[in-house]
């Protein structure tokens, strides 16, 4: 194939960085490799924090960074460094060439093949310049107004982590010697506040709200977010335990996100070729609940997991994982599809050294008709969970065991806010038992989620 | 100065430059500047179907330039340590302030420090068939162990964190940090069963600790006796009840429940469940806990802090009393109190904060099977996975991965992992014993907090809670039954 030349919305990327990229494949070609691959990351990151008005930091820089994979055949190796002077790029490489005959021969090992490489062509969406548009003294506005509308919300709310604006550009290159080099860049903004909110006997509770978005003119008002921050705060005041209790569990979007990346980390290729999960050799056959039907898009305008190629320089794609609780398909590499006979599905995470992991695109669960009003109004006895802690996820049994806080739902509403609590059950059955599936999906980060309600899980608490 | 070292030789540093860039940093004024120059070499190796499949090799080098005017802190870096760019993030930085000009101190002072890692050959630089030989052979003594393990995923990563610190104050300090790690996890099967188990170590030591007592050989059994006792545990039970911890890496509990909350930036700012609980009861009387960045060897110590301050023991709770908080220098001035020496940063690009190095219980006087035998019904916890805190409520987590039932004070059957949760502040008020057997974890903690990372060490003896709620899912357990 020929090389793909990126179209792009501005002119600020900056195309020696391709050259450069293109120069260290032809490089390792030259020193005796057989296959080649350079990535090469720039970008730029302004961050601000007000906190109780006062401004505490401010924070601007940028940084770039180069990583080269090199393969002796079918020994692999990867070096990486942050030194572009003629001497760091020349160590980089040696290191590179010398560290790949110590590594084994892997047969599936490689580069993809010529006829993989590409690159989407429409524009994905995904940077506008606008992020660094405001004046310093805006962009700290943005944050003291974040915070400032949680802290006059409520006399309640008294203390504050803070308000906060975060920018950021990014400038991916990738080439290889098959001939493939692309590039894209794609920009960030976000505001939050975290409010702190304290009782009459003197306890405390934080939560936070924010909004992100690849355009300042698509971020949410700073007003809008410290509201619901302050909302999402004062609800857990008078936080109590509950006894230990099996009720539906409901999970608000925030955290209902956290059971689609169990999923994606069970259907990841990696976990399933090593039968390190327990979703391996279960395509084609049910998962999960009727009503489960879960996509991975790494091709939606202005997505937050939006890209025109991935890790490895192949065109990203759409692809449906669960349907009606059927497993469709795994999340897929190159080197995973090879080990598993499957093509890969376009997921390839590439940092700058080591060999490509797998990351979702934008990925989400298709969302039902209920309302969360509706879902909640249906359970007499139950819990809504608002926050999980800690990582009590063993993907190998899908044994599941978490520490929860949220509100108690009584009658079909919500009532009094719980806490010190666990919520432990099996991936397995959970997926199963995902009953309900709210209508409320909206993309805050690349994983998005609805409302969900589950059966079946046991609530530990007194 | 000596200017035969590190960043010197590789930079061409030279004092007057370093004074020329902290005055940059002032130009606006502000009470303080430092500077944060950073090299680090790192290596990492994975086998996997007993393939080497990854060996990577890289270098990130920098310079952070922080500068404080009051609560204020103005932030900038470079990767390029080229004068025209330190200087830049130095102009950059200063705009926090509004003010006149100020100087820093002239004449750089360096205080006295410990060598608490002194390799004469850093693992980073040792010769990688080595290395390729330890993930080798932990990958053949785990499968080894016993036909019933089918997977093993082994891997070896070094570091070499060379730093220098330059402070307005006149604060210089210097640091070659090593790191090393291996790590073996493995899963065992059987018909219908699979279960997962891992183990590591290491510490700021050289290669050769590897070929020591701590061989890829020790913790590939460990890994794969985990995963073997994996496959017959049965469910954990839900609820209150009694909780024994085993000696070492359960020190988690004590990073969770209370290092968290008495990092004193959480405290200035009153966002903390400890704050103003100094001179209070938050323990019992047998609990003293410390918080020490001087072991030798440890993978949470360091000869000076990541703000050029030599690190310390700092008593955390002594006889169930809460006695201090972890500092950095912010926190130190803003509260007037003692820098600790626990200003820590992941890279020359994060700005430094209050954080824990090796933080444990002092050993007490109960023998550890009198403390299993006291318990009628209970949980035993003996390994962990990770664990997290809210520290403005207090609550905390943290995930058994090796735990068993006690009954009438035996030890009987092991449960599945389960999420153990608890209020910080009062959870060592119910501790009641406490044994002799103080243990440190085998090097391979790693804390986050405001998303960096930095490697710390726990310990603790075996101790017994005597209230903590376990999350687990056995239904017989449920204390009652609702809808």
């Amino acid at each position: 194939m020929s090389p793909v030349e990126l179209e792009s919305r501005t002119s600020k990327i900056a195309t020696d960085l391709k050259e450069l990229a293109q120069d260290i494949v032809r490089l390792a070609m030259n020193s005796g490799a057989t296959a080649a691959e350079c990535v090469v990351r720039e970008g730029d990151e302004f961050s601000t924090l007000v906190r109780l008005g006062q401004v505490e930091t401010l924070k601007e820089s940028g940084s770039k960074a180069i990583g080269v994979r090199v393969f002796n055949g079918k020994r692999a190796a990867s070096t990486y460094s942050s030194d572009f002077s003629r001497e760091g790029l020349d160590r980089m490489l040696k290191s590179a060439i010398e560290l790949s005959r110590i590594t084994s021969e892997d047969p599936y090992s490689g580069i993809p093949e010529p006829e993989q490489l590409g690159s989407l062509f429409n524009d994905l969406d995904l940077y506008y310049e606008d992020v660094y548009s405001l004046a310093g003294e805006e962009r700290i506005s943005y944050a003291r107004r974040t915070e400032k509308a949680a802290l006059d919300y409520d006399p309640r709310i008294k203390n504050s982590e803070g308000g906060s604006f975060d920018a950021a550009t990014g400038h991916k290159v990738l080439a290889n010697s098959h001939g493939f080099v692309g590039e894209y860049c794609r920009s960030y903004c976000s505001v939050a506040a975290v409010p702190i909110a304290q009782s009459e006997s003197g306890a405390m509770q934080r939560d936070y709200w924010y909004s992100v978005a690849r355009s300042l003119s698509r971020l949410e008002s700073p007003e809008q977010v410290g509201t619901i921050a302050a909302q999402r705060t004062l609800r857990r005041l008078g936080a109590r335990k509950v006894k230990t209790a099996h009720v539906p569990v409901v999970l608000d979007p925030l955290v209902a996100r956290s059971m689609l990346e169990h999923i994606f980390e069970g259907v990841n290729g990696d976990s399933v070729y090593r039968g390190a999960s327990f979703l391996a050799g279960k395509l084609g056959e049910k998962i999960a609940g009727e009503r489960v039907n879960v996509i991975d898009d790494g091709t939606m305008p202005g997505g937050f997991g939006s890209a025109p190629f991935d890790g490895e320089g192949i065109p990203t794609r759409r692809t449906v994982v669960i349907e009606n609780g059927v497993l469709r398909s795994y999340l897929l590499n190159s080197y995973t599809a090879k080990k598993l006979g499957l093509q890969t599905t376009a997921n390839a995470s590439r940092g700058l050294a080591g060999t490509p992991g797998i990351s979702p695109g934008n990925y989400f669960l298709q969302p039902g008709s209920k309302t969360p009003q509706q879902i909640v109004g249906e359970i007499k006895e139950g819990l809504y969970v608002t926050e999980f802690l800690g990582h009590g996820v063993n993907l190998v049994t899908g044994d599941y065991s978490r520490g929860a806080s949220g509100l108690w739902i009584s009658g079909g509403e919500l009532t009094y806010p719980v806490e010190e609590i666990t919520v432990a059950g099996n991936l397995k059955e959970i997926f199963f038992n995902i009953s309900e599936i709210g209508n409320d999906l909206e993309f805050r980060g690349s994983v998005a989620c609805p409302t969900i309600r589950i059966e079946g899980l046991t609530v530990g608490g007194e | 100065m000596d200017k035969n070292r590190f960043f010197f030789q590789h930079y061409g540093l030279t004092e007057r430059n370093l004074e020329q860039y902290l005055a940059a940093a002032l130009s606006a004024g502000g009470e303080y500047a430092d500077l944060y120059f950073e090299y680090l070499s790192s290596t990492s190796l994975s086998v996997d179907e007993s393939m080497v499949k990854s060996a990577s090799q890289g270098i990130s080098a920098g310079c952070g330039v922080r500068v404080v005017a009051g609560e204020r802190t103005g932030y900038a870096y470079t990767d390029d340590l080229s004068s025209q760019r330190i200087l830049q993030a130095a102009r950059t930085a200063a705009l926090i302030a509004s003010g006149p000009a100020k100087s820093p101190t002239v004449g750089f002072q360096e205080k006295a420090t410990r060598s608490l890692y002194p390799v004469t050959l850093p693992s980073v630089d040792a010769e990688i068939t080595a290395k390729v030989e330890l993930v080798m052979r932990s990958d053949r003594a785990a499968r080894a162990y016993d036909p019933r393990i089918k997977e093993v995923r082994t891997s070896y990563a070094d570091e070499l964190r060379n730093i220098l610190v330059l402070g307005s104050d006149g604060t210089f300090a210097e640091d070659s940090q090593p790191l090393a790690r291996l790590n073996v996890s493995c899963i065992a099967k059987t018909d219908g069963n699979s279960a997962r188990g891992s183990a590591g170590g290491g510490g700021r030591v050289a290669l050769d600790f590897f070929f020591g007592e701590k061989t890829p050989e020790y913790f590939a059994k460990e890994a794969a006796r985990q995963a073997l006792l994996q496959l017959d545990a049965r469910e954990a039970p839900a609820g209150e009840m009694e909780v024994v911890l085993g000696p070492g890496w359960p020190g988690v509990l004590l990073h969770e429940a209370v290092g968290h909350g008495l990092e004193a930036d959480f405290n200035r700012k009153q966002t903390s469940a400890f704050a103003g609980l100094i001179g209070k009861r938050v323990a019992s009387e047998k609990c003293t806990v410390i918080d020490n960045g001087t072991m030798p060897w440890r993978r949470g110590s360091l000869n000076v802090d990541d703000e050029g301050q030599p690190t310390q023991e700092t008593v955390l709770i002594e006889r169930g009393i809460l006695k201090g908080y972890l500092s950095d220098k912010l926190s130190a001035r803003l509260m007037g109190m003692a820098d600790t020496g626990n200003g820590r940063r992941e890279s020359y690009e994060h700005i430094p904060m209050p954080r824990m190095t090796n933080t444990y219980m002092l050993a007490g006087q109960d023998d550890p099977t009198d403390i299993i035998r006291s318990v009628k019904r209970g949980v035993y916890a003996v390994n962990f996975g990770g664990g997290q805190v809210d520290i403005t409520n207090g609550k905390f987590v943290f995930s058994a991965s090796e735990a068993y039932m006690i009954e009438d004070g035996q030890v009987t059957a092991p449960i599945k992992g389960a999420t153990l949760i608890g209020n910080g502040p009062d959870v060592l008020t119910r501790v009641s014993m406490v044994g002799s057997d103080l243990k440190l974890d085998e090097g391979v903690g790693t804390c986050g907090k405001d998303g960096q990372a930095v490697p710390v060490g726990v310990g603790i003896p075996t101790i017994k809670v005597d209230r903590l709620t376990v999350g687990g899912t056995a239904r017989k357990d449920a204390s009652s039954f609702m809808q």
